[in-house]
């Protein structure tokens, strides 16, 4: 009886959350799967036709394309300006302060509001903004370019997932960085190591499981560009960032189902990579 | 040494500026009165084309916007609490049945747990659009659309609070819960009185970040809510500026407001907490 009770108390703790996960996240999408592969009624089956009308379709292909440049540049940047920052602040550290005004202040964008920048970011780059006026300045002829509305707009796309998102991955890689034991450093100096010798032979191989999360998160995040992205430019944006979430708010408005469905099992697909990924290079416990 | 001194403070005075001035820019703009508004930033508001002469300051500073918005705005009110209902429940049901469910994969042995947590993290990773249709039917034959609960639901079982406070537990030494369950506490007890309080850090993470992604939310009201009734408030700045856009900065600070005033309050557990989901164990 002890030892029925022992096995059965996880559940207890797990059932209110499992219930509900299965009904609104795991049901879904499995009925997505099975959708996939079937007409618009949900009775026939069509093998693969669903996906290759997605394969196809000219829109798809377009916001595919830009959501994986869009993902291909921005994680590796993001990630790389965030460590970059950290490791400035852990140089920095070791002489003074904690520099707390200094993390409080780039996380802080992540709190902020899309719908709230969205005007400050239009200051700067409208046809009459800041940006324009400065580079008219420095380069002598006159810019009117409207930034978020040219074949810019994928730049200006990732400046403001950069500018949202630095401060979240700045506190991983301080963590994983205030975890690297301080003897390594000091047996490295004393062979005499500079600082980039440091930096490639400890601090970088020492980041490789706190690289792994960071670039999941990253990835976990990433999709959230689409509010940026539709607040600034609309539904219809400059084709360079028609993104994947563009295409499935229209298919949505037309309830295309047949082909979001399709669309979603390849992006599911897609997105279990980097976990694949992660679990092979170390991450040995999700 | 001194150089490096002088390195990192420029990229970290260079990074900080870069958060500060568009946060101050909002902050002045929120204070001008509408001719001042429309002098500086006519074409940003879209009612026409001129120069922008940006501030950091208001050259007269007024508090008509916020008295429009706060008193003449029965719309922005509405919205804002739509907001709140919207967001809260979620919070307080993560917790009430996130954290439970983080405890049981941070502290007991049970088959199949690995595979569980797998399908958990592989559900935080999907974006919203992979069950956008799915869901949608789901929520309509629960008959919940077009209401708060098609926010609510499925908002409390979104997985990644879980992960997170998963994480944060694992971080509390084992020998404390051992040594718990040796005097004779019982299962709940232990959760309730080590669990709660050690793993506090990453539960305020994991409430904060829903929290503030809720405030944010865009993809589920225009999937889920037909009536612009219910629209939360990250809803009403997109529209605002076309009719109302003497009072869009100061919108646009209220509704940074209290995602800003949580965070500052719980930076410290938020930095513990996210620092933890990324410690080695």
């Amino acid at each position: 009886m002890a030892k029925l009770k022992q096995e059965a108390l996880p559940w207890l703790f797990l059932v209110p959350s499992l219930a509900g996960t299965a009904v609104f996240m795991g049901f879904p999408f499995l009925d997505a799967v099975r959708r996939s592969f079937q007409d618009a009624m949900g009775v026939r089956f069509t093998g693969l036709k669903n996906y290759r009308a997605v394969w196809n379709n000219e829109a798809f292909r377009l916001a595919a394309g830009n959501t994986a440049r869009f993902l291909a540049l921005c994680i590796p940047l993001l990630m790389a300006v965030s460590l970059g920052l950290a490791l400035v602040i852990t140089w920095r550290r070791k002489g003074a302060g904690n520099l707390r005004l200094v993390r409080t202040t780039l996380v802080l964008p992540m709190v902020v509001p899309a719908a709230a920048m969205v005007l400050i970011w239009r200051i700067l780059l409208c046809p009459d903004g800041i940006l324009n006026q400065a580079l008219t300045v420095v380069t002598g002829r006159l810019w009117e370019t409207d930034w978020a509305f040219s074949g810019h707009a994928f730049s200006v796309l990732i400046a403001t997932y950069l500018w949202k998102h630095t401060g979240y991955d700045m506190i991983l890689w301080l963590a994983g960085l205030s975890g690297i034991p301080e003897e390594l450093y000091e047996a490295a100096r004393i062979d005499g190591a500079g600082l980039w010798q440091e930096l490639i032979y400890i601090t970088f191989p020492q980041l490789g499981g706190t690289a792994g999360l960071v670039g999941i998160l990253s990835v976990v995040n990433s999709f959230r560009v689409y509010r940026e992205a539709y607040l600034l430019a609309g539904s219809y944006p400059d084709s360079s960032i028609y993104l994947i979430p563009h295409l499935f708010a229209h298919w949505f408005l037309n309830l295309d189902i047949q082909k979001m469905t399709a669309a979603a099992v390849m992006m599911t697909a897609v997105f279990l990579l980097p976990v694949a990924a992660w679990k092979v290079t170390g991450g040995r416990r999700p | 040494m001194k150089r490096r001194h002088w390195f990192t403070g420029a990229v970290l005075l260079a990074a900080c500026l870069l958060v500060w001035l568009p946060l101050i820019l909002m902050t002045a703009a929120a204070w001008m009165p509408e001719d001042e508004l429309y002098w500086r930033y006519l074409s940003p508001l879209g009612m026409g084309r001129d120069r922008v002469r940006a501030a950091l300051l208001p050259s007269y500073p007024s508090l008509a916007a916020m008295k429009e918005l706060l008193i003449g705005s029965p719309g922005f009110f509405a919205m804002f609490w739509n907001s709140c209902i919207q967001v809260i429940p979620v919070a307080a049901g993560q917790f009430l049945i996130g954290a439970p469910a983080a405890w049981a994969f941070a502290r007991f042995r049970f088959p199949g747990k690995k595979q569980l947590f797998g399908i958990y993290v592989i559900l935080m990773i999907l974006p919203f659009q992979v069950t956008q249709v799915s869901g949608y039917l789901v929520l309509d034959r629960l008959g919940v659309l077009n209401t708060h609960a098609a926010m609510i639901l499925p908002g409390i079982w979104s997985t990644l609070p879980v992960f997170i406070m998963t994480r944060s537990f694992e971080t509390i030494p084992e020998v404390l819960t051992e040594a718990a369950y040796l005097d004779g506490a019982g299962v709940w007890y232990t959760f309730l009185h080590i669990g709660l309080p050690l793993g506090y850090p990453g539960i305020a993470t994991a409430l904060m970040l829903s929290f503030t992604d809720g405030w944010n939310a865009l993809e589920q009201p225009l999937t889920y809510l037909k009536d612009k009734d219910l629209w939360p408030i990250s809803l009403y700045l997109p529209d605002i500026a076309r009719d109302k856009a003497a009072v869009a900065f100061a919108a646009a600070l209220i509704t940074c407001f209290l995602p800003v005033l949580v965070y500052l309050n719980c930076q410290e557990e938020l930095e513990q907490g996210v620092a933890s989901s990324g410690l080695k164990q």
